[in-house]
This record gives C-alpha cells, structure tokens and sequence, in this order.
C-alpha cells in the first residue's frame, strides 16, 4: 500500500494532527529532551478519544511517527487489550505503519503503566501516557509553587513525604509513579509506571518521552542518562518481588499480574507483559499452570492481520 | 531590514510537506538525543544559500507563525530570511533575545549569550541557534559528556573560535538555562542541546 494512493482516499492529513500541530509537538519534544525531566508545556489538541485514555502518548506518536516506522502499543503491559488494540489500528490506519507486538522489532512502543521486559535497544523510542505528568502535585496543588520548587531545584518536599511514609509504614510506600531524579537536577514521575520498571529508565539504551493530554505537558529522558528512584541511605529504594512464578511461563523475574480464578479463592500470576510472557512459552518454558485456558489467549499470535485489515476498510 | 518578496527566484521547500518534515524532525530528534554524532539529514532542499541545507530543512521543518527566527543582518541573511519566510510565514526578528530559532554561519557566527538563555521558571523559552559551519571535522576538538552519550565522545566542527567554545562552556553552566545548539554542514548535523557539557579536548597529542 503506497502513501499516495492512501492520501487520495484520506479525508485528514498523514498521522492525522495537521501540520502545525505537529510542528508545536515537535519543538516541545525538542526542548523536553533538551532539559531532560522537565515538564515543557505545549498546546494539547482535543483528540478523538476521551482525556485518560492516551491523549498525550497518541499525540506525541502522531508527531513522531513515520511510514518506515514499526509501531507497537501496549496497556499495563499487554498488547491485546482494548485501549491498546485501538490505538495500534488507529495509527496502523493513519501513519500507514507496520505494527508488531514484539518489544524487539518495534521502532516506536506506546505504553500506559509499564516499561517492556525485553530491554530496550539503541534506536527505539518510548512513548508514555502520563495522565498527572507533576510529581508534586499530590503535595502541593499550586502550580505556580511548583512551577518554582522546580525551577529552584527545592525538593525538600518530596523527600519529606517519603520519610513520612516511613514514620507510617516502616518502609517507602508507593507501587507506581515513584518519583524519580533525572541527571541529578529536575525531578520527575516516570508516570504510573511500577516502580519494578524504574530501574529500566537509567542509562537507557532508548529515548523515552512521555505525554500528558489533558495537563498539557511534554517531558522526555534521553538514552545513556542518570535516573535515580530518591531514597534514604537507610531505607534504600527497593523493587517488587513475588514469591511465585509466571504460572503460564514460569518466569521468576518479570513483573506479575494476580489473576483471580474463581470463588474459591483461586488465583494464578502470570507475566503483565503479555508479548514477552508469548515468546517465552514458544521458546518452550512452563510454568505451573501450562495448559490453563489463560494459556491460548496470547502465545505470541499476534493480530497484525487484523491490523491489516482493518487498515484496507476505509470509511 | 526585508525586503520585499522577489517570488519569481523562489527556491521551492520540501516535494512532500508532511513526510519531509517528518524525517528532518525524526533526525534531528535523534541527533538531539544523542548528542555529538553526525547525522546525514538526508532530505533534498536548495535553501538560496550553499551550505545552509540541513539549516534549511530544519527551519521548513520547525518553523510556522508561533516562532520568531533571527538571521545575521547581511546578503545571506536577507536571501535565507526571504526563503524562510516565504515557506513557513513566520516572523522575522533583529533582536535575538527574542528569536525562538536563529539560523548564522559560516563567516558570520553570533555571541551566543546575545540569545535568549531561556527563564528559571520556563527554560525551553530559549533560542534554539543553527550553526552552518565550513566542516564538521577538522577543528579543534571539543569533549562531550552528559545526557544521551554513553562514552566520552569528541567532536571537532571546523570555523569555531576558542573564544565561541569559551561562551558554550558559559551558557552550559547555568543549566536549566542555555541555548540549545545545532552545528551543521550541507546536509548533516550535530546537536549540542543545552545539556550537553562541554570542555576542549585533553585528549591533545595523544
């Protein structure tokens, strides 16, 4: 399928933003990786799906993305959920890319809440949706103050916050969107990421740049840059873990979701990145529960071809 | 200072707005990230002014009514304001404070801490100033670390004076304020943004 004979049908231009709108992205994206972790504000376009649901990321894709692109998108890390299976179709139809739901083949990989298992090489860009890009808010609602605590590099609130979680629970509460400091200067939220994937960030081989529609903000981590989880040197950051494997691949170290079975209290784990969970159990790993009905839901199938498809069914 | 539109030696822009723009955008992103590689831009425009290639594209790429640009009050300063205008409409300013973007080089290279170095509160309200220099290999060799580079990393852009390196290294130490650099030549280029630090090469006789 050519560009040309895609344009003549095309009722908007190509990645649907117009062309301005994406010159605004683009500058935006410019200066966030220029000032890596801080928040550049830019001109957010109403979008045709709702605030929460990827606004951010799907504008930053659209001014990013290119025909030579393979383009991969994932929600809470796994490829075949709704939000996810929408928003690759929508770009698979209006950037006229390739689509793929392996982390290794994509060029671009949109995410909502999770970081891919599989590492991230040189080349490949991150983009996040982030629905509340301040990590001060929670603590100081003005963003006047803190437009300033930023600009002053006044963090002592922050830290204040996670000794008081310490004072409570005897340990730095929080699963996701932990604060995080950027090349030692502008504090930032990886967005509601778990903090298991925080370490992912530093020295990365890859661009992340992250996208909040609705707050009207860019921010980005350049590859090979300092991303540090604050801590205390007596309570020092520390990661999920769980006691059980993935019960359909037997992994150990990748994130796990809890599934709940049925009323009887039954429940499996099983990886959250469903397209790295897929190619571990083609390679042959199982886990506990192989052969569970969960098993044939997502062993790497991917539906391209339905992307495809629905690619050629223009309105 | 411009004069008016002379349209019948207009040089054209890009043959495809949107996919053009994307791949300058796309590299220059790239070369951003990752700063002090060289990058072939690869696009094709004839800017009125040899050398100014990558320049160009960028500007096409970039530039739009919301983004006062600067040029260097001479010949080729007018003939590119004339290009630039004409194919993005954006305003053409003489005060470089005010300059969202400025395009300079390579005869005519501007005191950097003439442009705008961005505000504590909003930072990325900084100039963003393109270099055209005679080559992007050859000059005095200067080191790179921070942000985006994995290894120290040096480049050596020729028809940059000491004294020019000596402001970079200035401006970088007022991180989050600076001007966000891009050196270029024909159709490649190297991005310095403002986190990039900067040092002359000790690498010396080595």
């Amino acid at each position: 399928m050519t560009i040309a004979n895609q344009s003549n049908r095309r009722a908007y231009n190509y990645a649907y933003l117009d062309e301005q709108t994406k010159r605004m992205v683009r500058r935006a994206i410019l200066k966030a990786i220029a000032i890596p972790g801080y928040q550049v504000p830019f001109g957010s376009r109403e979008m045709p799906v709702p605030y929460g649901w990827g606004t951010g990321g799907i504008q930053l894709t659209a001014a990013i993305i290119g025909p030579d692109d393979v383009y991969k998108c994932i929600d809470q890390g796994a490829d075949d959920t709704t939000n996810a299976v929408s928003i690759r179709r929508f770009f698979a139809r209006v950037a006229d890319v390739a689509t793929t739901e392996r982390t290794q083949d994509a060029s671009i990989i949109q995410t909502r809440h999770r970081i891919p298992e599989a590492p991230l090489g040189p080349g490949q860009i991150m983009v996040y949706q982030v629905p509340q890009p301040e990590p001060l808010r929670g603590l100081e609602p003005r963003e006047t103050e803190t437009r300033a605590m930023h600009a002053y590099e006044e963090y002592g609130l922050q830290y204040l916050s996670l000794y008081e979680s310490v004072a409570a629970f005897g340990r730095i509460a929080g699963g996701a969107g932990y604060p995080v400091l950027v090349d030692e200067r502008y504090l930032m939220s990886p967005s509601p990421i778990p903090k298991f994937d925080n370490p992912k960030l530093h020295q990365s081989e890859a661009l992340h740049l992250f996208g909040a529609g609705r707050e009207k903000r860019v921010y980005a981590v350049p590859p090979h840059t300092d991303v540090r989880s604050l801590d205390f040197e007596d309570y020092p950051f520390e990661v999920q873990s769980w006691d059980e494997v993935c019960g359909l691949c037997g992994c150990g170290e990748s994130y796990k979701d809890e599934v709940i079975l049925d009323d009887a209290g039954n429940r499996m784990f099983v990886c959250s990145d469903s397209a790295y969970c897929g190619d571990r159990r083609v390679a042959g790993h199982a886990g506990p529960m192989a052969g569970h009905a969960l098993d044939g839901l997502a062993t790497g199938d991917d539906n391209t071809d339905d992307d495809a498809a629905a690619v050629g069914i223009e309105a | 200072m411009i004069a008016a539109q002379a349209l019948t030696d207009m040089a054209p822009g890009f043959a495809d707005l949107a996919l053009d723009a994307q791949r300058t955008f796309r590299r220059l992103m790239d070369s951003m990230a990752k700063p002090g590689r060289v990058t072939d831009l690869d696009v094709l425009v004839s800017p009125p002014v040899p050398g100014f290639e990558a320049a160009g594209a960028i500007a096409l790429a970039l530039l739009d009514f919301e983004t006062p640009v600067w040029f260097p009050d001479d010949a080729d300063g007018r003939r590119l304001a004339n290009w630039v205008r004409f194919h993005c409409g954006c305003p053409v300013t003489t005060d470089p404070a005010a300059a969202a973007f400025a395009l300079a080089g390579p005869h005519n290279v501007p005191q950097i801490d003439h442009f705008n170095a961005g505000d504590a509160k909003y930072p990325e309200r900084s100039t963003t100033l393109l270099i055209v220099c005679p080559a992007l290999v050859g000059g005095a060799a200067i080191d790179l670390t921070g942000p985006g580079i994995a290894e120290p990393l040096s480049i050596a852009p020729a028809g940059l004076s000491a004294a020019f390196w000596g402001a970079v290294a200035q401006d970088r130490a007022r991180f989050q304020l600076g001007v966000d650099l891009v050196l270029t030549c024909g159709t490649q280029i190297v991005g310095l943004p403002r986190s990039t630090r900067i040092s002359p090469s000790s690498a010396k006789g080595k």
